[in-house]
């Protein structure tokens, strides 16, 4: 099983020189630790800033500088603030390559939801409806079910949609898999976990072929 | 209404007032105000507490978040000022939450490109465009839905309202505006949206001193100028490396 440093960590692999990055709030902002060193990519928060820096120093903390998240952070050489029609004219335009995402759900046909849970949680959607909607590559790091064990990689969603047959990939605690017209198709099993232990924890369609490697970081 | 636009923005030369209490004047009960701040970044502080102090009733209320629970729009809240926000995350606000499942309070929750795009649409005199932020979820419910080059896109129109308040960094006493860092997020762009736009400063100087390349938002969106005192600027989220 992964960790989630180590979900973070593998979609990390992912990466390519010159991409421009949205990553959502939890794991996928983890994300960012494992950046290639022989890579650039540009990340971009959508409260504002293109070329977010690491968390700052105790001195160098500015209540007027943070993240999508609210968290404190920092500019790089280059970094530029907007206001949040032109941070959406980027997404919406397709200019970010890829967008990481948490879930709380994910259909065989790449759907996803993670907004609201009718009657108990109301949060909102924030950016991830503008995301999905526009985004040319979306990964979904999430854990495999949830805390009642349930699986989280459905058929059909049980919670309201946030966007419709956009998620592209899904690495979860347990594997990697591609979201296709056929289901989701199993590309690499996390250590210690079988084929078998995938199956049982995935309600969707789920396309096992050929040898599955372990994934590699 | 019409006395109040009359005054407030006839004369150019008298867009200063003297605090967020004066700043506020004309604002009643069932009016409809934006607010800007993205969390607790770049929200007008002075404002939101002259308002609480008014005791002003049934706002709607359009604002990216609703503050937390006892600070920013979390205060005007607590005082059970708002009958409806317009918002896009409301997650740090556990009175919201509350108000809102216990039905008390009414919101409706826009995707947060939309909710941008609405008020810059207002602002610059279109009534409405189309965008794929929704389509096929609840947020496209009763909304015309049109396909452009294959792909589905919903319509949403501008928004209206009565006031715009927001915070900048500097401000001129004609009304020019520059912001700070990410305090900017919907600042600028609810300051071209409001019938009438108050914008408190942290710095207000006199024209000819802010650099003509560097400003934000040209005056002519904004009605009243004032600068604020004892910024908290609180972080919800203290993140150090």
């Amino acid at each position: 099983m992964l960790t989630k440093e180590q979900i973070a960590q593998r979609i990390a692999k992912e990466l390519k020189d010159g991409y421009y990055v949205n990553l959502g709030i939890g794991i996928p902002t983890l994300v960012a630790n494992y950046v290639p060193n022989d890579i650039d990519v540009t990340l971009q928060s959508e409260n504002g800033l293109l070329g977010m820096g690491p968390f700052p120093t105790e001195e160098e903390i500015d209540a007027d500088l943070i993240n999508a998240g609210k968290q404190t952070v920092t500019t790089l050489p280059g970094s530029v603030f907007f206001d949040s029609a032109t941070s959406f004219a980027m997404i919406r335009s397709g200019r970010v390559d890829l967008t990481v995402l948490g879930a709380m759900e994910v259909n065989d046909k790449g759907d996803i939801a993670n907004w609201k849970i009718p009657g108990k949680m109301v949060k909102g959607m924030g950016g991830a409806m503008d995301l999905v909607a526009s985004a040319q590559n979306i990964i979904v790091a999430m854990q495999h079910t949830n805390r009642a064990g349930e699986s989280k990689l459905l058929k059909e969603l049980s919670l309201p949609v946030t966007g419709l047959g956009c998620v592209k990939k899904v690495v979860t605690n347990l594997c990697v898999m591609d979201i296709t017209a056929r289901g989701f198709e199993l590309k690499e099993l996390a250590p210690g976990v079988s084929i078998a232990d995938v199956q049982a924890a995935t309600a969707g369609r789920l396309i096992v072929e050929g040898n599955i490697p372990e994934i590699l970081f | 209404m019409y006395q109040e636009s009359l005054t407030s923005q006839g004369d150019s030369m008298n867009k200063v007032v003297k605090n967020a209490a004066e700043a506020i004047a004309g604002i009643s009960d069932g009016m409809t105000l934006m607010l800007g701040g993205f969390g607790l970044c770049g929200i007008p502080e002075n404002s939101i507490n002259a308002l609480v102090k008014s005791g002003v009733k049934n706002l709607t209320c359009i604002s990216n978040n609703a503050g937390v629970d006892d600070f920013g729009i979390g205060l005007m809240l607590q005082g059970k000022q708002v009958k409806k926000m317009i918002s896009s995350y409301v997650g740090e606000n556990a009175e919201f939450e509350r108000q809102l499942l216990s039905g008390e309070l009414e919101v409706e929750l826009l995707p947060q490109g939309t909710l941008a795009e609405r008020c810059r649409a207002a602002g610059a005199g279109i009534p409405a465009f189309f965008t794929p932020a929704g389509y096929g979820t609840e947020v496209a419910e009763g909304k015309e839905v049109r396909e452009f080059n294959g792909k589905q896109y919903i319509m949403e129109k501008a928004f209206e309202s009565d006031y715009a308040i927001v915070k900048a960094w500097k401000g001129d006493t004609d009304g020019n505006l520059i912001f700070k860092a990410t305090a900017r997020n919907f600042n600028p762009l609810m300051a071209m949206a409001g019938k009438i736009t108050i914008a408190e400063v942290e710095e207000l100087v006199q024209p000819g001193e802010l650099d003509p390349n560097s400003i934000h938002t040209p005056s002519i969106f904004v009605n009243r100028i004032f600068q604020g005192v004892d910024y908290e600027k609180r972080i919800e989220q203290r993140t150090i490396r």
